[in-house]
Formats: structure tokens, C-alpha cells, sequence
């Protein structure tokens, strides 16, 4: 039940959130909400970690620990708590730019060092919170704030990043697509080690018109009629996949992980 | 019982911070600080705490105020240009009100400067490096042993006051070795932060020696930001709790200054010149000071241990009962301009500001004790 959800995992004095009408990032949060209590986790238990943007303001409108950080510094501060309360979920929500820009540095290190946190990605391809000027997920030939003549910049695929990285466990949702989403945060919750789920969002007020391709509607109707499952995906040919979007658990491995590698290095120095 | 061991100043400061309690170490690679990361690095696992070398010193800063904010006593070492980039996140810890230590080994700036030479260009940046009003406390070492004392000082000021405490070094005394007595049993105050965990309790409110309750151990889930916030930790646009916000900020290291600040004094009863320094420069100064003494010259040395905030109070005491004060530090000249400020004409003031990356010796301050008499 949505009010319950609320109810248990909203800090309503501190609602309405000031995302526009129509914004994609209310859906992600609430699918972040939906898998937290599908697991049946203790919020006491969890750390919610956010840096700046638009979708970084998630980390006070929900109910757990929180921690609102600086720009792009969210997995850094994350990587603190985890390794200070390696019993507590550590999870973290950022934007695309938030995480891939500023933050990239960040993501590819704690990828490789494969430390237990689960890395929610609101992805809208675009900075929002600044005006809605071109991401490093901003396709290349796009409209922006400060790509008035179209985009030149390739964008990054940021889940193929994390795995390329270190990651061990990668997956995408949408904003569309609610139940694979919340689904694919469960898994990314319980997976031992680095999990980063890309999350499609939706920003009607700059992507949107930036772009002329309508509003939320629209562009969540896009998600509906674009997107291929994973495991299908991987029996289509690159040109079958061309304007596509890849959903689904992308990757899953078995690396050792920081924490717990970690707990060794205090053994040895002890002996 | 004490054991007495050859140390180096950034070794010492590694000891002094486990004692106080430094349970956590994130930090990056740079000379002339790159000793306390190794030394962190083997002690730390042997008494449970942790180390992470960070991919930078951005990162660094950020895991710093992450294991703080989770209940253990953090700390990051630096230098030169990982000062600079650690800015932005001392300014988060400042309003946040989270507890931490940053080391800064200055080095000859700036950019990569003359990366192994000595400096004390960093003393106005550790004042107000980062964007924005805030409070600021820098405490100076001059010794090993001080890097020990002075290390636990800073944490028991970070951890009394909420504050980021940074421990203004420079390259003398980081790489300075001498015997030094370390305590077995600690023969100094260990002081830890409060921690609330009632429900509904508002993190931020409560008298200043209370640490923000947000903290891992259940009940109070709180919420920590870097913008303008209410009591509760909670983001405002209002221009009157924000207002009230920066002036408490402020006010806790203002109106507890006398608890904060350190200085020490040599020979001032008859002084007509006071020599002033601080951190690396004791040792000539101290010694140009005793010489002139030999020579009937009447001089006195004045040391901030507190840089910030600067003793401002006993040197205006000191001043007009002076003919002159000289400063001699380790750039062009930053804390001379806050004795000037200070002062005003109550006395000469005279400045020995070295740039080259050489250190200010004896003899050149003996002979502008000489001069100027
Ligand atoms: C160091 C720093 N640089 C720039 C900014 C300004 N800024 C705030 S949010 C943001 C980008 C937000 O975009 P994204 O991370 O994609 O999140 P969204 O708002 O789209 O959800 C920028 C550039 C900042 N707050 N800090
Ligand atoms: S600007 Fe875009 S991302 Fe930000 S709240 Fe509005 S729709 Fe959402």
C-alpha cells in the first residue's frame, strides 16, 4: 500500500518535495522505499547517503539515518560509514551527474575496491538541479542549456562503467518500469560487494523541452516501448539494439569485498 | 612510567591521535605528510581501528566526516596542494558540526611549489581556506613531543566543540626527530563527544559541548546536510535560522576562546622586543632570543600554539608595553598581518618573512633583534 509506504518510510513534515510535476525522481525513490521494505530491513539499520542535485534530495524526505553530502563526494562519504559500521546497508542515491561527472572518481575507485554499498543512480540525462545543462549521460547530438547547438560529447554508459570498474553486481531500471526497478534494488541491497543500479528518470522541465519530446508522459512512454530485458538483449545484434535501452541485471560476480578483506588486515596486525 | 623513543614529528602525531582515540585514517599520498599515512597504516589495524588510502584527498576529507558522523574519531593527513583540494569538505564538516582532524604538513606553495622544502604559507588558507563565514580552529605544534600533545588536543577540541581541528604543521617539525617521552598510562584528559539517541530529540539543539545526535546506534534517525538547516538538521530557506545558524557557528569558538587558545611565553617581564613565531620557528627564534639575552639585549619570545583563534587578547596586553615585535615565519607575510591588526601603533612591528624555501636561522634573527634596537 502506497500511504503505508509513505506512512513507515517518509518524514512527512518535510514533504512536498520540491521536485517538479511529472519529475521521474519520486517514482525512483519510492521504488528505493518499496525494496527496503520488501526486505524487511530495520531502519536503524540503514544509511542513506545522497551528494547534490535534484535527486540527491531524496536523502531528507526518507526515513532513515541521512546524510546529505557535497557534489559528487556521496560514495566517498558512504565509503567512510561503511568502513566505520561495516554492519550497517549502506546506500547510496545520486544523479547522473552527481555521479559520473564529479563524482566519476569516486564511482570507478569504489568499484574496484568492491566495498558493500548499493549505488541507486537517478539517471535523467541532464543536470536538473542547475538548470538543465548537458550530463555525461547526455546523448550526443542533444539539446541542453549549455549544448545550444547539440551535444558533442559521447555520453558514458555509467553500469557498463561500474562493471568495467570492479562492480559486482550492475543493473538497470526505469522510472517506467516500477516492479523491475524495486526488484533490482533488492537484489542490489542484498548483494555482498559494490551494486550499482542505474535508474532511467525522467526530467520533463529540462530534457524534456530542451529536447522537445513532451513531458513526463512522453518520455516515460518512450521508456515503455524502447526497452530490452537484459537476457534478450544479449541474443539481438548491435544494430537490433540501436535506440534501445538495456534493462535488467547487467552483470553479477563474485569478488572479494573491502570490508571484509579489511577485517583480515586487522587479524594479521594483530597477531 | 614513560618510555623515552627517537620519533619523528609525523610519526608522533599518528601516536597522539591513536591515543586520543583516532580509530579511522583516510588519506592520499604527499610529501612532506606521507609519513603519517604509512604510520597510520600499520598502527591502526593494531588496535582494531581502520585505514584507506583514497583515490585523492577529496575523497579523503568525505570518508573522514563519513566514519565520524558514524560514531568513530577520524582523521586525514595533507599537504601544500591536498590542503587546497580538502576544502570544500572542511566547510561541509564546519556546518555539519561533525568532529575531525586534519593534519596539514605545509610545504613551499604554491601549486606544487617546492614540494620538500619548508613553508608556513598555509596559515591564512587554514584560516579561511574554505568558501564562506565559518569557525576555524588551527593548533601549531613546535616539537615531536608536541606533535603527540598537540595531536590529542586537537581531538579533544574537535570532539568538545563539534569542529573540524586542523593541525597546522610544516615540514621542520614533520620531519623533525627527536626523543620524545611517550606515556604508557596517558597523563591527559581524553575527552569524547556526547551522544543523543532519544527520539524526537532535536540533534542540533542543547548547549555547545553536545555533539549533533546523528549517529548509527538506533532510535534518532537524523539528517545531516551542508545547507543552512533548522535544530532538527533539516535543509531552510529561512534567512533568520540561517542567521542564527552562522552566528552560533562562530559564537562557540568566539565565546570560548580563553578554553581554546594556547600560547607560550619566554622572558616578556623586561622585554623591550618580543619576538613572535610559531610552529617551525620556535626552535631559531628560541635560541636567537637566548643569545641576545647572553648579549644583555632585552627580548622576549611571544608563540601562538593556538593559530587560530589567535591569541588576540594577550597580545594586545603584551604590546603596549613593548617598543617592538617581530615576526618571523615561513612566507610572505600572513600572520604579521594579523598582529598588525592587533597591535595598531601600540608598538614597531618588524617581519622576517623567508619565500625560498630555506628556514629562518638564529643568526638572522639575532641580527634583526640587533638592528632594531
Ligand atoms: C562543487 C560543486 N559544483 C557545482 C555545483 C552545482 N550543482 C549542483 S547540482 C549539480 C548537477 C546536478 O545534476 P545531477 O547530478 O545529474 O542531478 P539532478 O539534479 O539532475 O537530479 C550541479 C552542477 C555544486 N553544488 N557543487
Ligand atoms: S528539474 Fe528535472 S530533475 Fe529536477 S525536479 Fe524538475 S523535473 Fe526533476
Amino acid at each position: 500500500m502506497p500511504a503505508e509506504l509513505i506512512n513507515k518510510y517518509m518524514r512527512e513534515a518535510h514533504l512536498p518535495h520540491i521536485w517538479c510535476p511529472g519529475c521521474g525522481h519520486g517514482i525512483l525513490m519510492r521504488d528505493v522505499a518499496q525494496a527496503i521494505e520488501d526486505l524487511g530491513l530495520d531502519q536503524n539499520k540503514i544509511c542513506l547517503v545522497s551528494g547534490i542535485g535534484c535527486s540527491s534530495r531524496a536523502a531528507g524526505y526518507m526515513d532513515f539515518n541521512t546524510i546529505h553530502t557535497t557534489h559528487g563526494r556521496a560514495i566517498a562519504f558512504a565509503t567512510g560509514i561503511k568502513l566505520a559500521r561495516p554492519d550497517m546497508n549502506v546506500i547510496v542515491i545520486a544523479g547522473d551527474g552527481d555521479i559520473a561527472a564529479i563524482g566519476g572518481n569516486h564511482l570507478i575507485h569504489a568499484a574496484r575496491r568492491n566495498i558493500d554499498m548499493t549505488v541507486v543512480v537517478f539517471n535523467n540525462d541532464i543536470y536538473g538541479m542547475t538548470g538543465g545543462q548537458f550530463s555525461p549521460t547526455t546523448p550526443t547530438g542533444d539539446f541542453a542549456t549549455t549544448a545550444p547547438y547539440g551535444n558533442i560529447d559521447r555520453p558514458f554508459d555509467i553500469a557498463a562503467l561500474a562493471e568495467a570498474a570492479g562492480a559486482s553486481y550492475t543493473a538497470r531500471g526505469t522510472a517506467y518500469h516500477a516492479p523491475l526497478t524495486i526488484k533490482l534494488i533488492k537484489e542490489g541491497i542484498e548483494h555482498k560487494g559494490f551494486s550499482l543500479i542505474e535508474c532511467a528518470s525522467v526530467c520533463p522541465t529540462y530534457y524534456g523541452r530542451k529536447n522537445k519530446k513532451g513531458g513526463s508522459v512522453e518520455l516515460m512512454t518512450w521508456q515503455k516501448e524502447n526497452c530490452v530485458m537484459s537476457d534478450k538483449a544479449q541474443h539481438m545484434s548491435k544494430e537490433e539494439l540501436e535506440g534501445k535501452l538495456v534493462i535488467g541485471r547487467l552483470s553479477e560476480k563474485d569478488y572479494p569485498e573491502y570490508t571484509e578483506q579489511y577485517k583480515k588486515i586487522i587479524e594479521k596486525a594483530r597477531k | 612510567m614513560s618510555k623515552r623513543v627517537l620519533m619523528q614529528g609525523n610519526e608522533a602525531v599518528v601516536e597522539g591521535a591513536i591515543a586520543a582515540g583516532m580509530r579511522f585514517y583516510a588519506g592520499y599520498p604527499i610529501t612532506p605528510s606521507t609519513e603519517i599515512a604509512e604510520q597510520s597504516s600499520v598502527r591502526l589495524p593494531q588496535v582494531g581501528g581502520t585505514f584507506i588510502q583514497m583515490e585523492d584527498e577529496i575523497s579523503s576529507m568525505a570518508a573522514v566526516i563519513g566514519a565520524s558522523v558514524a560514531g568513530v574519531k577520524a582523521m586525514t593527513a595533507t599537504s601544500g596542494p591536498g590542503f587546497s583540494l580538502k576544502q570544500e569538505n572542511i566547510g561541509y564538516a564546519c556546518i555539519a558540526e561533525v568532529p575531525c582532524v586534519i593534519v596539514d604538513v605545509q610545504r613551499s606553495g604554491p601549486s606544487t611549489g617546492l614540494p620538500t622544502s619548508p613553508s608556513q604559507g598555509d596559515v591564512m588558507q587554514a584560516r579561511w581556506g574554505t568558501h564562506g563565514d565559518h569557525p576555524m580552529i588551527a593548533v601549531s605544534p613546535s616539537s615531536v613531543s608536541e606533535c603527540f600533545y598537540k595531536a590529542i588536543r586537537c581531538f579533544n577540541l574537535s570532539e568538545k566543540y563539534r569542529t573540524p581541528v586542523i593541525l597546522l604543521m610544516d615540514e621542520i617539525v614533520g620531519h623533525l626527530r627527536e626523543g620524545v617521552e611517550i606515556p604508557s598510562v596517558l597523563d591527559v584528559e581524553i575527552i569524547n563527544r556526547t551522544v543523543k539517541s532519544s527520539e524526537g530529540h532535536q540533534p542540533y539543539e542543547g548547549d555547545i559541548h553536545e555533539i549533533p545526535g546523528w549517529h548509527l546506534n538506533g532510535g534518532g534517525r537524523y539528517n545531516i546536510t551542508g545547507l543552512s538547516h533548522d535544530l532538527s538538521g533539516f535543509p531552510t530557506n529561512s534567512n533568520e535560522i540561517t542567521d542564527k545558524l552562522i552566528r552560533r557557528l562562530m559564537g562557540k569558538i568566539e565565546h570560548n576562546a580563553d578554553d581554546i587558545i594556547e600560547y607560550e611565553e619566554k622572558y616578556l617581564d623586561d622585554a623591550e622586543t618580543v619576538v613572535l613565531c610559531y610552529g617551525g620557528t620556535v626552535r631559531a627564534a628560541m635560541s636567537a632570543v637566548l643569545e641576545a639575552r647572553k648579549q644583555g639585549v632585552k627580548v622576549g619570545m611571544f608563540r601562538p600554539v593556538t593559530v587560530w583563534p589567535f591569541p588576540e587578547r594577550r597580545l594586545k596586553e603584551i604590546s603596549p608595553k613593548v617598543k617592538r615585535i617581530i615576526v618571523a615565519e615561513h612566507n610572505y607575510g600572513q600572520i604579521v598581518l594579523e598582529v598588525e591588526r592587533i597591535v595598531k601603533n601600540d608598538c614597531k612591528i618588524d617581519f622576517i618573512g623567508k619565500v625560498d624555501g630555506t628556514v629562518i636561522t638564529p643568526a638572522e634573527i639575532l641580527k634583526r633583534i640587533k638592528e632594531g634596537k
